[in-house]
């Protein structure tokens, strides 16, 4: 046993142990919680970075464990999963600040704490995961641990919700399986290889093939909200704000694309799916699913659920880019996993800080909000603006490299879409801007609370504003080293150089 | 090595039964005494299996006679599973049992629950299929006194209904005992299997037993006693039912179906598999549409007893790995289905009642049999990677494998159906009920019996590969077919 | 037809009107002679099997049989009178009731 052993593991335990050990704690020790809580994250963050130092210096992290007698767990830390690990760590320690902040006070709150752990390790272990078998493992505990989530509020509303999200989820869950095992027993083999374990199959097997293939993306369309999937997504704005945003921006739905990143480049690997003709679909699809989203959100007057099929569009861009099978395009869609992760997440605290500070739900409400609220309306504007694909904001470099990337597969077409839905983007979100910027704050709030002279309490305040400035400063400085544009670059190329 | 000349096998059977005559006697010291003894087989069975691994398969001649005369006591791997399936649950159980009865019910509980295993350990080592009727008898026969242990309505109606339908399985069963050692002058298996050919009498004869043993494990359609019974009696008595017994008569049918039944036909195996698919279906439909926690874990058990038949038709073609993953689904669905009877006792005591609509509170305050129930449902829907998965796996692999997507899409569909039935009560958790303080009235033991169970069936699915190599041994699923 | 096939015969006779009674009958203390009359069917059946050709000498293995079998036969109707009794308290007839209490 040495390090390249335990350093995936203590990733993953980082955040089970304290998470196990939150259920056990009563609900009034709230400073151990919170200590608990504070040092998981903190101690995540640093094993990751020593992780990230370690496989750009060349070394292999890799556990193994027997679950059959030819079938292997597989923990594996390769460039596209640090990624994937670098960004849900980073995002558990601010949404981790933030629920403390927002749950203050509330009841159930060990609970809580403990199913958003156990959360993050199922995140966690899904990018590190080495083979589909380990992914499902982490994906099933995904939808196990963000189903009390989203009930937590224990409403009727939030009881049904999570009825339809794990409807959803469980039947994403079983043809997943289906198409796992099926892959299984014609391939032998569950590994994720760079450019496929496919591509030696017999033709007679390709139906087959293209089959696994549409079971597989069903699967995990579910989560990815791709349509006519999504239907959960909306209903699980219901739960509290910071699992909103930790579900939307990596959590569940990023499980999703991730997972359609693993099947289309580490299973059947871009060149064999382009020729088993699967990508091609996949494309449309995802295109499809950005022009309804962004329809869906124009016409939303509640602000989570606007933001919510925001999200249905904008993570379709991951999809889009894996689709269309090129390297450029690759770039653009793996680049956007971080960018809206970080952008999205911005959104998400800013909507919950209205709603927790001033009792705002609904656009309507937000005229004038800017100059009660201006930092986090500031951070808000950010966020906005990035998924508009305005530059300098991350947003825009996933939308570039999206639109040279169709160019150079001659799929100039998708222009037009990348067009349209920045289009729309513009128009659900420039209004809410105008209205908190320009337009006359009412007489009163829905239902304010005061935090002194402070706009609303420094936990709540200080997420956004720091995931905006990353937003920020990764649209900013994408082209210095360790960039996440820089990283998937040197992912890309594993995947398209041979 | 002295402790390899010890008969633990033979020990296994004689230490709970002298504990039951014992706590008979004295039922002043009755649960001490069947803590004490339970333990003990606990430990025996660690020894037994350490023999067995060392020495390969265990037999032992009783009294010296050796069959085909006299009765021989036989252990191998899947005896093993068996045995250490059995010491599981009852540890928890009785763990469970020592707070749950009062001073009046326990006098009766422990002496029969000592007595129901000793008759199980014996039935695990039989040899002989009439040594196996006399087992089965008395596992039915002091499961039936065990139902009846409370009183009441529904438990008395339920033990009667069971009493029958165990009578008349395990006649019918004796029936075809007594044709078969016409045919071939002896009961031993092994020298059976040997001799055994096709005509009409050993087609009636297997017919018969098949019949017999069938109805014991409940096997859709002749489910029918199975939910009232396991449903009516007090939590601990119902986890031992679902977890152990039909486990019993199914272990009988897969010895009998290994060494004698199965070269004889391909059909019966399909029409196994399709009582099996319509099980799965049937029986988690009807638990899904149950008001009562009891009810609908005891028609979960009669759709998991659907998985284990659901492998006859793939197995001619699939080899061992097949039957290993039914003696996984057997081990996992033990422990996970214990747990769940004994988180359900907890309910139903805290709450005073098991009417699911109504348990939100109780499901609120009880949270670690609550957490219990949740992790054993996630062993009976088969999530990984607990033990439940494994088994599954296997069998999916092979319904897929060989064609065979009917059956894989039942299990599939089963699956989620045993989700929505499980979230259903687990939902209750997230409700705003106003939370009342009134003080905790169940003890700690029994809550974190039925939790211990539900983390083992959730980390047996870890331990596959060793669980495979143990249960190797003597080569119960070899020989025959590939 | 020989003496021993025909006592086979009467006793799947027997162990079938043993059945047919069991299912037909409401009556608990039918039901419970119903098995009993399968039981000595199988005894019978047993018994008769033994002597499996005119010379030689009956195999004694059934008969041990048979006696381990009246031993077990006697305990389960034992337990399944007093069962039928306390039945029959609580369901006001010794018939077995659908209705769940509550």
């Amino acid at each position: 046993m040495n390090w390249s052993v335990w350093l995936p593991l203590l990733v993953i335990a980082s955040s089970l142990i304290p998470g196990v050990i939150i259920f056990g704690l009563a609900e009034r020790q709230v400073k151990l919680r919170t200590a608990l809580n504070l040092c998981g994250a903190l101690l995540k963050m640093a094993l990751v970075a020593a992780m990230l130092w370690g496989v750009y210096h060349g070394q292999h992290y890799e556990v193994r464990w027997a679950l059959l007698p030819q079938l292997e767990l597989v923990l594996r830390a390769d460039a596209l999963s640090l990624l994937f690990v670098t960004l849900s760590s980073l995002l558990w320690l601010v949404t981790t600040v933030y629920a403390i902040g927002y749950l203050e006070g509330s009841p159930n709150r060990s609970r809580f704490f403990g199913f958003f752990s156990l959360c993050v390790t199922a995140t966690v272990g899904l990018a590190l995961a080495g083979n589909l078998i380990t992914f499902l493992l982490f994906y099933e505990l995904l939808t196990l641990a963000t189903y009390p989530l989203i009930m937590h509020r224990g409403t009727e509303a939030s009881r049904r919700a999570g009825k339809i999200y794990l409807r959803y989820t469980m039947a994403g869950g079983a043809l997943l399986l289906v198409a796992i095992v099926w892959l299984y027993t014609l391939s032998g083999t569950l590994e994720f290889t760079p450019q496929g374990f496919l591509d030696d199959m017999d033709e007679q097997h390709h139906p087959a093939l293209i089959m696994i293939f549409v079971l597989l993306i069903a699967g995990l369309g579910v989560k990815a909200a791709l349509v006519p999937l999504h239907g959960w997504l909306p209903e699980a704005m219901v739960a509290p704000a910071p699992v909103s945003a930790l579900l939307h921006a990596v959590a569940v739905v990023k499980a999703g694309a991730f997972g359609i990143i693993r099947v289309v480049y580490d299973v059947f690997g871009v060149d064999f799916a382009t020729l088993l003709g699967v990508t091609g679909p996949l494309v449309i699809l995802a295109a499809i699913t950005i022009l309804y989203g962004s329809l869906r959100a124009l016409f939303q007057d509640d602000l989570k659920r606007r933001l919510a099929f925001s999200t249905v569009s904008q993570v379709a861009y991951i999809t889009l880019g894996v689709a269309i099978a090129g390297p450029i395009a690759a770039v653009g869609g793996m680049v956007h996993l971080v960018h809206q992760g970080l952008m999205k997440i911005t959104l998400f605290f800013c909507a919950g800080n209205l709603a927790e500070t001033l009792g705002i739900h609904k656009v309507s409400e937000m005229n004038g909000v800017g100059r009660r609220m201006p930092w986090t309306m500031a951070a808000f504007t950010v966020g906005a603006f990035g998924m508009i694909g305005a530059p300098p904001v991350a947003g825009f470099i996933s939308k570039w490299y999206l639109g040279m990337g169709a160019l150079e597969m001659n799929q100039g077409w998708l222009i037009l879409i990348l067009a349209a839905s920045t289009l729309m983007n513009a128009a659900y979100f420039l209004p809410i801007l105008h209205a908190a910027w320009f337009r006359e704050p009412p007489d009163s709030w829905p239902e304010e609370r005061k935090f002194g002279d402070k706009e609303t309490a420094w936990a709540l305040l200080l997420p956004p504003v720091v995931t905006a400035l990353l937003a920020l400063a990764v649209g900013l400085l994408a082209l210095a080293p360790f960039s996440p544009l820089a990283w998937v670059q040197f992912v890309v190329q594993r995947e398209f150089v041979p | 090595m002295l402790s390899s000349e010890i008969p633990w096998g033979a020990l296994l059977i004689l230490l709970p039964l002298a504990a039951a005559i014992f706590c008979f006697v004295l039922p002043r010291l009755a649960a001490l005494t069947g803590v004490v003894a339970v333990i003990l087989v606990t430990l025996v069975v660690g020894a037994f299996g350490w023999q067995l691994y060392c020495q390969g398969v265990y037999q032992h001649a009783v009294g010296g006679w050796g069959a085909p005369l006299g009765i021989d006591l036989y252990g191998d791997g899947l005896s093993l599973l068996m045995l250490v399936m059995t010491a599981l649950v009852g540890l928890a159980v009785t763990l469970y049992a020592r707070s749950y009865f009062s001073q009046k019910q326990a006098r009766v509980f422990w002496p029969l629950w000592l007595l129901l295993l000793a008759a199980l350990n014996a039935l695990f080592l039989s040899a002989d299929i009439f040594n196996l009727y006399i087992t089965l008898e008395m596992v039915g026969l002091a499961a039936v006194a065990l139902v009846a242990l409370k009183g009441g309505r529904d438990a008395l109606n339920g033990a009667m209904r069971y009493l029958l339908a165990t009578l008349l399985g395990s006649l019918t069963y004796l029936l075809g005992v007594a044709l078969l050692y016409h045919s071939y002058g002896t009961v031993d298996i092994a020298l059976l299997a040997e001799r055994i050919d096709s005509s009409p009498v050993v087609w009636a004869a297997l017919g018969l037993m098949g019949a017999g043993l069938l109805l014991k494990t409940a096997l859709f359609p002749l489910h029918f006693w199975l939910p009232p019974a396991h449903a009516s009696a007090p939590a601990p008595i119902s986890a031992l039912l679902s977890a152990l017994l039909v486990k019993a008569s199914f272990y009988i049918f897969l010895r009998l179906w290994r060494e004698l039944f199965s070269p004889l036909g391909g059909d019966v195996a399909l029409l196994l598999g399709l009582l099996g698919a319509l099980a799965i279906l049937w029986g988690s439909w009807r638990a899904l549409r149950q008001t009562r926690l009891k009810l609908l874990v005891a028609y979960s058990t009669v759709a998991q007893i659907g998985y284990l038949f659901v492998a006859f038709p793939l197995a001619a073609a699939a080899g061992t790995m097949l039957w290993n993953g039914v003696s996984y689904l057997m081990l996992s669905h033990a422990l996970a289905k214990a747990a769940m009877f004994l988180a359900a006792g907890n309910l139903l005591l805290f709450g005073g009642h098991d009417r699911i609509a109504e348990l939100d509170r109780a499901v609120q305050r009880l949270p670690i049999s609550t957490a219990a129930f949740a992790l054993a449902g996630v062993s009976i829907m088969g999530l990984p990677p607990s033990g439940g998965f494994i088994g599954k796996w296997l069998l999916l692999e092979a319904a897929i494998e060989q064609g065979y997507w009917l059956l894989g899409a039942v299990m599939v569909v089963g699956g989620l159906l045993a989700s929505a039935y499980i979230f259903k009560v687990v939902g209750y958790a997230f409700t705003r009920s106003t939370a009342t303080h009134e003080p905790k009235s169940i003890p700690a033991s029994m809550e974190w019996a039925a939790l211990l169970l539900a983390l083992s069936s959730i980390l047996l699915g870890l331990t596959a590969p060793w669980v495979f190599a143990l249960l190797d041994i003597g080569n119960p699923f070899g020989g025959v077919e590939r | 037809m020989s003496t021993a096939l025909l006592y086979a015969l009467v006793g799947i006779g027997l162990f079938s009107l043993g059945l047919y009674a069991l299912i037909v009958h409401a009556h608990l203390l039918r039901k419970i002679l119903a098995i009993n009359v399968m039981g000595s069917g199988v005894f019978l059946l047993l018994i008769a099997l033994t002597k499996r050709s005119v010379t030689s000498f009956p195999d004694a293995v059934p008969h041990a049989m048979v006696i381990t079998g009246i031993v077990v036969t006697v305990a389960a109707t034992a337990l399944a009178l007093t069962l039928m009794v306390r039945v029959a308290i609580e369901n006001r007839c010794a018939e077995l009731s659908d209705q769940s209490e509550e």
